[in-house]
């Protein structure tokens, strides 16, 4: 067990390493600091003077990778890529790029606390409604509600996302006056909010994830055991909700996991349309505004999601079927 | 006039005839082609197919461009600055009717009040007619509904005897094979065909029966209105299909190169190889994906941003910038299908004919050209066909955040990113919506569907989750 958690520590270590070295040189090499001083303090004629100024002011008035003025350990630490990074690793993520004003870390703190808001119950209720669904399918194989079930699925996973943003926010938001067009607001206040922004994101992944779990089960039906199970006199709904649905729990674990990450980091779309001031949001606002301190921390901040959520979904695997040991 | 062959236009061709050239390879291979012939006699597969089919004539047409020869005094030879294409030369008449502002579907008068003057000078607020939609009318408001009526019953007059037409034309063909016309016309009505021709004609005479009333509609009214600058709906519809089409087939073929070659040589070599390999695509899939491309893209505007003489015309620099995007969707998710062509490779190299062909002497290389490589090829084209749609989804939601197609270009986000504000207009403007709406559920309907069937055909595990209601008499299980 020791074993598997350093392993894994390490992995995910040398996973983070990279994708820091990846997109450091994916920035800084395109576009050198006195270019982002040039594109952040705006206007024609920009005086070699600003740019050093800004330069300074930010941090960026090193070499890149390596500064061979240094002696010694100095080469490499006194660089940008070195203090960069190392402030990343320490979850210390500076100040934005374009406005100094903005302390990524603490907007982060602040910002997935909304984001969480709105992912959390629409994974759980995404999860359970998806699973509900496909168990409704394959209870009914073969027939016509199984086949229009289907045609169904295909219909509203060939639909992009922002159709049924729009369409909702036309039809709850402006026809109906059920909930407010878009907005935020913390505290209990929020729920009205976030409603139609769940039930939206919920249509729009119901047809693949429905999809994918029926033909999980399909596949899961075809085994022994649920013959066995079956010449044993139980009932078909006991066979499906007992047998099956466990069994099919690690691939679904897998497919639901993938979302694990977006739960803290938020949607980039409905945060957007919805006005909700969550992380997703603040990406989109950092990649128009061009802000590349806040692109670069969110990257790394969804690699770390990654390496933990799939270290999660390892534990799930355990937890759903004991057969499988952490080694 | 001058030919311009795009960069985006040169790799869909290039793409056109490798598929002719992978067509040419499933007939000489009995195989293969028995595989095809199963996604063929599927009749959702083929009907699917054939509107895709539809699509990609339409994408052709517009990847061929050319720039016009402008009259000089001196009689140099000038080129104009935009860039045309084929279908923008057969759309000529309705990029020409180009309106103030917003009308609706096949509206006389604009959408928006404006002062006007009348005849006795007198200014009065009212709707303003259209300089083209309905301009052929004295008065509108009695004649345009007989007008609309008579232009569409002619159009559906004329779809139905090309439908007719197109039945006769298959009749015709299957005359000698049924034992004459009258047993050929009832096989087809009973779906008694080797391939499902009556859902095939159908589909047909349904997309001929649609495009009648609206070709016959087209040359003297805005079919699906007008957007804010008075442009045609239809017209950017149209031109969005390719946007679509190239950044589905694009970025998947992008991905290929290195998901096949890794993954075959992760499988193959195992050890450090496959070490290293396996923490490339993890890293690169631990980045959520819309970020990292959002990144490369930023990246690749600030380089273009600063190289702005690369480029001759508007045309070039937006093309060039969309096939950057195609780079970039295929760099960032080859980790999916390296994972899958990796994982089987791992699977084949253990079977005897590859234990065999080492024992012969065989070299590394020729075994993973030979043996391997055409063995994952299943993998590779289902994932293909999927994926396909699903870029087409991606493209709609990166235009949104401001990283997709440049926003000169023609697309289906691009509409989409307009449609949002129209929609909380007061009154609404949804045509624009419903345009994008209509031509893009179809578009995506018909790659799912088509890619179902490649999938059931290549994958027998995957056809377990067909339904039974699908079947058809004589066509295998």
């Amino acid at each position: 067990m020791l074993g598997f958690v350093l392993r894994r520590l390490g992995y995910g270590l040398a996973i983070l390493v990279g994708v820091n070295l990846f997109t450091f040189i994916l920035f800084f090499s395109v576009n050198t600091p006195d270019d982002m001083a040039r594109l952040n303090i705006g206007g024609k004629r920009v005086t070699q003077e600003q740019i050093e100024k800004w330069k300074t002011e930010r941090g960026y008035d090193k070499p890149l990778y390596y500064d061979a003025g240094k002696a010694g350990a100095q080469r490499v630490t006194h660089t940008i890529l070195w203090e960069r990074s190392v402030s990343l690793f320490a979850l210390d993520f500076g100040r934005s790029d374009a406005r100094q004003a903005i302390n990524i870390g603490h907007e982060i703190k602040v910002r997935m606390g909304v984001s969480l808001q709105l992912a959390l119950p629409l994974f759980i209720l995404q999860v359970i409604v998806s699973v509900a669904f496909a168990l409704l399918l394959v209870f009914f194989r073969h027939s016509r509600i199984d086949f229009w079930g289907v045609v169904l699925c295909v219909l509203m996973l060939s639909i992009s996302s922002l159709f049924y943003i729009i369409v909702g926010q036309f039809l709850f938001a402006r026809l109906l006056k059920l909930v407010p067009m878009n907005g935020f607001a913390p505290g209990l206040d929020a729920a009205k909010f976030l409603a139609l922004p769940i039930l939206l994101s919920l249509l729009s992944r119901l047809g693949g994830e429905a999809r994918l779990y029926r033909a999980m089960f399909l596949e899961e039906m075809g085994k022994d055991y649920v013959r066995t199970a079956r010449a044993k006199g139980l009932s078909e709904g006991r066979v499906l909700g007992r047998h099956v649905l466990r069994n099919a729990l690690i691939p679904i674990i897998t497919s639901a996991g993938s979302y694990l990450p977006y739960v803290f980091l938020g949607s980039l779309v409905f945060e957007s349309f919805f006005g909700i001031p969550g992380l997703g949001a603040f990406v989109i606002e950092a990649i128009t505004g061009q802000d590349f301190a806040i692109v670069r921390t969110m990257v790394f901040l969804g690699a770390l999601l990654y390496i933990a959520s799939n270290a999660l979904i390892d534990i799930a695997y355990t937890w759903v079927d004991p057969r499988v040991r952490l080694q | 006039m001058k030919f311009v062959l795009l960069w985006t236009d040169l790799a869909l061709w290039l793409l056109t005839a490798a598929v002719l050239a992978y067509a040419w390879r499933v007939k000489a291979h009995a195989n293969l082609r028995a595989t095809w012939q199963r996604v063929l006699r599927d009749p959702v597969a083929a009907c699917a197919g054939v509107v895709m089919a539809l699509f990609l004539l339409v994408t052709l047409a517009d990847s061929l461009h050319l720039r016009r020869a402008l009259p000089t005094a001196d009689g140099s030879v000038v080129y104009d600055t935009r860039t045309l294409s084929a279908l923008d030369l057969l759309l000529a008449r309705q990029i020409a009717m180009r309106e103030v502002s917003y009308s609706l579907p096949l509206g006389t008068h604009g959408f928006n009040k404006e002062g006007l003057e009348d005849a006795a000078g007198a200014v009065r607020r009212d709707y303003p007619r259209l300089q083209f939609g309905g301009a052929h009318l004295a008065d509108p408001a009695t004649q345009w509904a007989d007008d609309v009526a008579r232009r569409a019953g002619t159009g559906l007059l004329g779809g139905l005897a090309a439908a007719l037409a197109l039945a006769t034309l298959i009749v015709a063909g299957l005359a000698r094979r049924h034992g004459g016309w009258r047993p050929a016309l009832a096989d087809l009505a009973a779906d008694r065909t080797v391939y499902p021709l009556r859902a095939i004609l159908l589909t047909l005479a349904a997309v001929l029966l649609l495009a009648g009333p609206v070709i016959a509609l087209m040359p003297h009214y805005h079919v699906f209105g007008t957007d804010r600058t008075g442009n045609d709906v239809l017209v950017q519809a149209l031109k969005s299909v390719r946007t679509a089409f190239v950044i589905g087939a694009l970025s998947t073929l992008a991905t290929l190169p290195f998901a096949v070659l890794l993954g075959v040589l992760a499988g193959y070599y195992k050890g450090w190889v496959d070490e290293a390999i396996q923490y490339v695509y993890t890293t690169l899939s631990s980045v959520p994906n819309v970020l990292l491309i959002a990144a490369c893209v930023l990246m690749v505007q600030v380089f273009f941003d600063k190289n702005p003489d690369l480029f001759e015309t508007a045309a070039e620099r937006s093309d060039l910038k969309m096939l950057m995007l195609c780079l970039i969707l295929g760099l960032t998710g080859w980790a999916g299908l390296c994972r899958l062509v990796r994982a089987e490779t791992l699977k084949l190299r253990e079977l005897d004919y590859v234990q065999a062909a080492t024992a012969f002497g065989v070299g590394d290389l020729r075994i993973m050209a030979r043996h391997i490589a055409p063995n994952v090829m299943h993998l590779v084209l289902i994932t293909v066909v999927l994926s396909f749609s699903e870029l087409i989804l991606y493209e709609a939601v990166l235009t949104y955040i401001g990283v997709g197609v440049d926003p000169l270009m023609n697309s289906f986000g691009s509409m989409i990113n307009l449609a949002r504000a129209e929609m909380s207009r007061d009154p609404v403007v949804w045509w624009s919506f419903a345009a994008a709406f209509g031509f893009m559920v179809g578009l995506v309907l018909a790659a799912n569907l088509f890619a179902d069937g490649v999938r059931d055909a290549f994958d027998p595990k995957s056809r377990l989750a067909r339904s039974r209601l699908l079947r058809r008499r004589g066509a295998d299980a």
